[in-house]
Formats: structure tokens, sequence, C-alpha cells
């Protein structure tokens, strides 16, 4: 599988889709020397995000996907931004490895300016909505979908952007298989907690979390049953590792067990 | 004495370690008409001393909005306040735009610092000709800035520069303390107080020579000029001013610049004399 270049300037003119850099540069004139991404290579699933009461968390499990093989068994797609702001990813791997350079860049340029602005949840997805659509209209991808979360100005801030450039803010948002999957029973433990009249609690949140991981291994044939949960309450932001549960027992009674 | 030989270049140290190109350039800003700014916990106010080259013009335009959360009163080569304005507007819709949040005020100023100071360090370049007050609100609060053609740059609880302006400082020092817990309009007053300061006896403040600039916790960067001035205006007309600033004689401008004044800015009376405001 070859691996192409993501950096491009300008359009593909000659309609060529050539992956190969010295073919390109044989027909230099006709075609541009960069090429546009087409595929990713290695990739995250789901990442998962809801809002509590006092806080929200997200979550994506620690496999690196490389087409079916699950080739890396122990990456980090959640990134803890500062104090306030974590940032999760599904997709390409290493255009999240770029971006997040760009981003710990930005957080150390805060540090050295050092005066008591900090980058928060919501200008993080701003400014990360505007490269995303960006790179879209030039049509050269940062194949992702990212969740950043935090808190933004005391209350919780969980956002959605995608490779298009299509950007929200929701209760909860999930991407990839969870988008199917994860969503319905994320939006039901909210809905359950609002008709209550009691906001949805920190762990009640992690449990449907876990559950909807549980279910995602069963489900998504590109998952792992290792997650790492980012938690940002106004104390602070953390990134743990958990372990989802699951029960293969019944797998034997299920039409195509070999 | 050996000034004329070190003074052409910006690049050019003299013998006593000073560039002389730099505190020429800051001359122009002590040329330029009065302006004064201040700040209490919840509003920043700058107001501004508008001169006419002629009779025949308008009064020069001293206070320019920047954005939503900040504006500038300027003092010195209007000129190169209009570039300077310029890149300050430009990088606050930038800023917002890609972040969806204001500019942090701080930041703006030491943007504008880093950009002045090429032209300080740089052959064939001069400094920028002009110093300017900056109000600003943010998540930090209010704020006052200076900065000079010698790209520094200051934090202030109030500030005057241009002509005279000592007579402006020396009323707001004085008065300090009452600024933090002021109302907008108390503070509008104080300002346009210490403004009359720099006035020569026989001049007073008119609708048409002075504007006035804010920005605070409920309100966007606003300017009141002409007829909106004179609510203020009326409010301080009975009080007796502190100090005069005696008469000057006004220089032919040249430069098209803010408007001449008079070459030495003369400060107020020796001391010694009973303080009337005291």
């Amino acid at each position: 599988m070859k691996m192409s270049l993501i950096h491009g300037p300008l359009s593909n003119v000659c309609g060529v889709k050539s992956n190969d850099q010295s073919e390109a540069l044989s027909t230099a004139g006709q075609c541009s020397p960069w090429n546009h991404t087409m595929y990713p290579s290695v990739t995250g699933t789901s990442v998962l995000g809801i809002k509590f009461d006092g806080g929200v968390m997200i979550a994506a499990d620690t496999v690196g996907s490389y087409g079916s093989l699950a080739k890396y068994r122990a990456l980090s797609r959640v990134m803890r931004v500062n104090d306030t702001t974590v940032m999760g990813t599904g997709g390409d791997y290493a255009d999240f490895q770029f971006i997040k350079s760009l981003v710990e860049q930005k957080v150390i340029d805060d540090e050295c300016i050092a005066d008591g602005f900090s980058l928060n949840p919501k200008a993080l997805h701003s400014w990360l909505t505007r490269v995303m659509y960006n790179r879209r209209s030039k049509m050269n991808p940062l194949w992702n979908t990212y969740v950043i979360a935090g808190m933004q100005s005391g209350e919780p801030f969980l956002g959605y952007i995608d490779k298009l450039g299509v950007a929200y803010e929701d209760k909860s948002v999930a991407s990839g298989y969870g988008g199917y999957i994860a969503q319905p029973l994320l939006r039901e433990a909210l809905d359950a907690a609002q008709r209550a009249g009691t906001g949805l609690s920190e762990a009640a949140a992690r449990k449907v979390i876990e559950q909807c991981f549980t279910v995602l291994f069963y489900r998504d044939a590109r998952s792992w049953n290792r997650f790492e949960l980012a938690v940002v309450t106004k104390e602070g932001a953390t990134v743990s590792t958990v372990n989802a549960r699951s029960d293969w027992n019944i797998a034997n009674i299920i039409q195509g067990y070999e | 004495m050996f000034r004329n030989q070190y003074d052409n270049d910006v690049t050019v140290w003299s013998p006593q370690g000073r560039i002389h190109q730099i505190e020429y350039a800051m001359e122009a800003v002590k040329q330029g008409s009065a302006t004064v700014g201040l700040k209490s916990k919840t509003y920043a106010v700058i107001v501004a001393l508008k001169r006419a080259p002629s009779e025949l013009s308008a009064h020069q335009k001293k206070i320019l909005p920047i954005d939503e959360h900040i504006g500038i009163s300027i003092a010195g080569l209007t000129a190169d306040a209009r570039l300077l304005c310029k890149y300050m507007r430009t990088e606050c819709m930038n800023s917002r735009y890609a972040y969806d949040q204001p500019l942090p005020v701080g930041r703006l100023v030491a943007m504008v610092g880093n950009k002045s100071q090429i032209a300080t360090q740089r052959y064939g370049r001069r400094p920028f000709g002009v110093g300017l007050l900056i109000a600003g609100y943010d998540e930090k609060g209010t704020h006052i800035y200076q900065t000079c053609p010698s790209a520094n740059y200051f934090d202030c609880k109030a500030m005057a520069i241009g002509a005279r302006s000592q007579s402006a400082r020396t009323y707001l020092e004085r008065n300090l303390d009452k600024f933090t817990d002021c109302s907008l309009e108390q503070l509008i007053l104080h300002g346009l107080r210490a403004l009359r300061d720099t006035l020569p006896n026989e001049v007073s403040l008119t609708t048409k020579n002075c504007s006035i600039g804010f920005v605070g916790v409920d309100k966007p960067f606003t300017i009141y000029a002409d007829d909106n001035v004179q609510q203020y205006l009326q409010m301080i007309e009975g009080e007796a001013r502190s100090s005069g600033a005696g008469t000057e004689e006004e220089p032919k401008m040249d430069q098209g610049e803010d408007g001449g004044g008079s070459g030495m800015a003369v400060d107020e009376p020796a001391p010694g004399g009973p303080d009337p405001l005291d």
C-alpha cells in the first residue's frame, strides 16, 4: 500500500492520479509534484463524547488499524491540550499527529506569553474547523474526525469537526461507527436524566460510555476493547485507560460462528 | 554636541548609547495634540483634543475604532497612525475569524510593538512617528495601553500623551484613586478635565475640538464626537481649571502630521505656589 504525501498546494490539473512522485515529475508541467490525500492509511475508529453535570468526557479506543489489520494496539487517540481542553480523533493517524504538533505548539506559545489567556475549547474548535475546511477546499483533506471537549467559561463544551469541515456542538457526539451504534445509547442516557429532572452524573456518564465501547467491540470490526477516557471538569483535565468488559459466551450460538 | 554625525540612520548608535532617530520620532508624538486615557473596573475611556490645520478645514480625527472591544487615539504623524490602525483592525478581524473570540488587548499591543520594532532596527526604515493610547476590554477586564515609536508599550492605569500632556498626567496622578469605582459618566468628566488642563488659558474645549471614545463591560467601543460631547462639556463648564498650560505659539505645520505644536512642551508653573484643587 503506497503512502502518499499529504501536502499539496494546487489541484491535480491533468486528472491523472499518480501516486509516485517520480512519475509526476516525468510529466512535469502537466501534473503537480505533490499528491493529494486520496485515502487514509493507519486509522482510528470511533470517538465518543458526552456532557454530564459539571463536565464533559470523551473516549476513544487504543487501536490503529492498517486496513483490516489491527496493527498498533496501544495508540493514544486522545490528547490533553491543557487544563481546560481535550481533543480526540478518528481517521488517519498521521494527520492527527500533524494537527497534534500544531496544537502542542500553540500551547507552548501560550505558556511563553504567560498573560493568563490560554487556548479554550471553543477557540480550538473554531480554529480547527477553519483548518479542516480550508484543506477540504483545496481538495487535500486531513482525513480525520475530531471531538473537542472541555470547560468553556465554567460551562462544559463538546464539539465535532469532520474532514469536510462540518462542525457542530452537541450534548453528545460520536464519530465513525459510534455515530450509528453509540450515539443512540448516549442520547438515551441524556434524555433519561433530563426526564428525571436530574443532570447526568459523572459516574452515570462513564457507565454509558463503557457500555458503548462494549457494544462497539462486539459490532465494529476495527475496534478494540481497551480505550482511553478523558474527563474535563472545573478541577482540570485527566486521561485514563479503561478496559471494556465483553462477554463472548454466546458467540458459539450465533449464525456464522466457525 | 556630536549628534549630527549619529542621527541620520536608525541603525547608528551614538557614543552615549542612544539612537537619535528613535528619539526624534518620539518628539513627533510630543508635537501632536493631547490625548488622555483612563479606566475604571468596568470602562476604559479615551478623550482627545482635535486640531484643525486651518480655519477652513475640519478638525483632525484622533480616535479610531479597531474592533468591538478596542479603540485607539493617536498623537503624531496621522499617516503612520492610519497604517498601524489598519494593521490592528486586520489582526483583530483575523483572530475573531479563526478563534471565534475577541483578541486579548495585550496580545494586540504586543503585535504592534513587534511591528514597530522592525522599523527601529532595519536599515533604510524609519520608526513610526506616532504614539497610541489603546483602550480595550477583554476577559481580564479594562485596559489602557500606551505605545511609542521606540516600540515600547506600557500597560497603564491612566495616561496622557501629546503637546502639554504633562499637565494632564499631573491631574491623572492626583485623582488616580477615584477612577477605579467611577461610573462611565464620571470617568469621561475626569478625562475631559485632564484634557482641559493641557489647553492654553484662552482656549477652551468645544464640541468641535474634542472627542470621546469608550468601551466597557456592556458597551462595544463607541465614539462620541460633535454634538454628543456637549452634555459632558456642560457638566464641567463651571469648574475652575486646576492649571493652565500658559500661552503657547502654534508654529506652521509642514509635514501634514497631526498638527503642529510648540517646540518645547512647557510644563506646569514651577512648584511652590498653592494648588487650587487639593
